[in-house]
């Protein structure tokens, strides 16, 4: 599946005992795709030594300040991988 | 930098050198072909030429805030190995580059980091205040400025198209490149 710019996606929550690149401060978080950037490893497999790691779509992925800190008027875009995101 | 903040970080990067060398991963001179290599070709002068470049050529602006890495190429630079995305500031928009997870960032375009963007603070104010974290560097933006913070978490790397700053109509390239900064390529400045 391929998310289209402007699809609202929302971050997993949740806290796993391995590495992740899903920053804590959006988890939970509700965005709106960007752009798709390219398809990498996941760093969660790759950190890992899962061989081979899942390779995924990454997307730039759009938070509105407000709804991360409860204040603030800028917006704060983060790279996730597709298994990071679920539509919302 | 003072070499009392340097030694445990250097110590460490040593240690993690030797184990690479005795699991015959690398050697001392490759390490050091590696690192001369980088350092003497990485430098902010090369965000700058882009920059100047897409000030000068609509069409370079277009290709290079669509596809930095043909962008890069175009301007006579060795494949990058990350893929390049650049954002333009506007009259309503000012970007700003972070890497909250650790301190990801167009070296080769760039130059080395500096110190304070790999800090604690600047990577967990800059996505929560970053209207405060600018006017610590000097910027003062008019509150009718959005500010878009760009948190580099993947294999992308992030770079700041400043605006061309009004008055320099009759500079050459050569005048417009000396203008632009490591910080203003970053967002931390305006130019």
């Amino acid at each position: 599946m391929t998310y289209i710019a402007g699809t609202r996606v929302r971050v997993r929550a949740g806290d796993p005992d391995h590495h992740t690149r899903a920053p804590r401060y959006v988890r939970g978080h509700t965005g709106e795709i960007v752009t798709a950037l390219d398809r990498w490893p996941l760093p969660d497999d790759s950190a890992r030594g899962v061989v081979p790691p899942r390779e995924e779509m990454c997307y730039a992925v759009r938070f509105f300040a407000a709804d991360l800190w409860g204040s603030g008027d800028h917006t704060v875009t983060v790279d996730l991988w597709e298994s990071y995101l679920d539509r919302a | 930098m003072t070499a009392h903040d340097d030694l445990p970080a250097a110590a460490r990067a040593r240690q993690l050198e030797e184990r690479l060398i005795a699991a015959g991963l690398t050697s001392d001179d490759e390490i050091d072909e590696f690192l001369t290599r980088l350092y003497t070709s990485a430098s902010p002068v090369n965000g700058a030429r882009m920059a100047v470049r897409a000030w000068t050529d609509p069409r370079y602006r277009d290709l290079l805030l669509s596809d930095g890495n043909a962008a890069a190429a175009q301007a006579g630079f060795d494949p990058l190995s990350y893929q390049l995305r650049v954002v333009a500031n506007t009259d309503d928009t000012h970007n700003v580059i972070v890497c909250t997870l650790c301190s990801c960032y167009p070296v080769s375009l760039l130059g080395p980091s500096p110190g304070w963007y790999k800090s604690f603070a600047y990577r967990s104010r800059t996505v929560r205040e970053p209207r405060q974290v600018l006017a610590e560097f000097g910027v003062t933006l008019p509150e009718t400025v959005r500010i878009s913070v760009w948190d580099s978490t993947s294999e992308a790397r992030y770079m700041v198209l400043p605006q061309r700053p009004d008055g320099t109509g009759a500079l050459d390239a050569a005048a417009l490149t000396g203008l632009v900064t490591r910080n203003g390529l970053i967002g931390t400045a305006l130019v």
